[in-house]
């Protein structure tokens, strides 16, 4: 499990409105990215990190879609104190991830890729959180909040 | 369907036929904007005839049956065009259900013992809702067929070379640049660059929501095929918020010229070909007048 910098354990994420999206094909990224984007303009979230957030999400879809067989995504609007964010927790029921820290570095790839999906996306979120069981699927959790 | 009820349904084809059409005409869906009279009595007439020669006893319940094949494939051809004619999946669905409705009537003026009539009645429902749902699934196919189709137009609408410049090529791209866009696009820009002998090609991608790494895979991709050809490939149109994630992403674009804007992209590529923009004298002369 890997966990981003900026946790505070302290105060409770509460989620405030869950919506679940099936992504099968390539198509309907495009569909997700705008259910993001809805849910990133609803908390008032700048233009740069909306960008940053479907920029992230884009890159687990596109996980999901091609190792994962396609899978589920999650989009909610969470608060904590006076933070407003969106989190996304994609889960699939692929073949799950051999080696989570090769996975985790710059210019890994099991297929003909940059490599930079899975760092890239923990860059440009404010929480990461990967679990994954060969055999079993992948579930990936990543937040993004709205001045964050 | 007992022998005599199938007979009677053979003897009365013309008078289902009459009660179709009448249904038809008299339905309030009649999209005569759609389709003429006298091509819906030709369709009616095809398909009734194929349905009464295949009502012959056991396999009425089991549209599987090969006995079906000629139904089914007149009633999926009726289906197919309404669907690319723009019927409404009512008027459709209508289209089989008013032959239902004349089935029975006829059926109810022939027939007088109630059981039997229910009976018949019910054989004849059966058959007829098999028949509506071979309908709709042809003709959701055929919907689809014309969404499939639209993708691609739009595919390829969405990739247009233009000439900007003596041997400048620009190539803006708008929506979501994934594989197969990714194919047109090199394919239209290497073509073109080979048919108007061009040096610069700038592809703008002031349209394009998200860049991910996918995405900057595919740019990296065209520029490198572009070079090969012996041109040089500038991308424009990076916007603040798509910078910041692609440094954040990683990914290494600084093997490519890349510009803020279209403009600043001609200008560049006005300067590698050596060539100046000028206002010329005469408008200087009109505008301090």
């Amino acid at each position: 499990m890997i966990t981003g910098t900026k946790t505070k354990p302290m105060m409770m994420i509460l989620s405030l409105s869950k919506d679940t999206v099936q992504v099968q094909r390539e198509q309907d990224v495009v569909l997700l990215r705008n259910r993001i984007r809805e849910a990133a303009v609803k908390i008032k979230m700048g233009l740069v990190n909306q960008t940053k957030l479907i920029t992230a999400a884009s890159e687990l879809l596109r996980n999901m879609l091609r190792y994962g067989g396609g899978g589920n995504c999650l989009i909610e609007v969470v608060t904590r104190g006076r933070d407003n964010g969106v989190r996304l927790t994609f889960s699939d029921k692929g073949p799950g991830i051999e080696d989570i820290a090769a996975a985790m570095r710059d210019g890994f790839s099991t297929g003909k890729s940059l490599g930079l999906g899975l760092p890239g996306a923990k860059r440009l979120c404010n929480e990461f959180d990967l679990k994954s069981k060969p055999g079993e699927g992948t579930v990936v959790m990543i937040l993004k909040w709205a001045n964050g | 369907m007992s022998f005599n009820t199938l007979k009677l349904l053979q003897k009365q084809k013309k008078n289902i036929l009459e009660t179709w059409m009448k249904n038809q005409l008299s339905d309030e869906g009649l999209r005569e904007d759609l389709i003429s009279n006298e091509d819906l009595r030709t369709q009616s007439e095809e398909l009734i005839s194929a349905l009464v020669a295949n009502l012959s006893g056991e396999d009425l319940a089991d549209l599987e049956g090969d006995s079906w094949n000629p139904v089914i494939e007149i009633l999926g051809g009726i289906a197919i065009t309404r669907a690319r004619q723009g019927f409404s999946p009512r008027e459709t669905g209508r289209f089989v259900h008013t032959l239902k409705e004349a089935l029975l009537e006829v059926l109810q003026h022939e027939v007088e013992d109630p059981k039997q009539l229910f009976e018949e009645s019910l054989k004849i429902n059966r058959v007829m809702d098999n028949l509506s749902i071979v309908t709709f699934e042809t003709f959701i196919k055929g919907r689809e067929e014309v969404i499939l189709r639209q993708t691609d137009e739009i595919a390829e609408i969405s990739t247009p070379v233009i000439r900007v410049w003596d041997g400048i090529l620009a190539l803006p791209i708008i929506g979501t640049l994934d594989s197969s866009r990714t194919q047109v696009v090199m394919e239209n820009l290497l073509q073109e660059i080979v048919e108007t002998g061009s040096s610069i090609a700038i592809l703008d991608i002031s349209g394009v929501p998200a860049v991910d790494s996918l995405v900057a895979q595919h740019l990296i991709k065209t520029v490198s095929a572009t070079r090969l050809m012996g041109a040089e490939c500038i991308i424009s149109g990076i916007r603040p918020e798509i910078a910041q994630t692609v440094v954040h992403l990683g990914i290494d674009l600084s093997n490519i010229i890349t510009k803020a804007t279209l403009a600043s992209a001609l200008s560049y590529a006005f300067k590698v070909l050596r060539l100046e923009v000028r206002k010329s004298s005469s408008v200087q002369k009109s505008n301090s007048l």
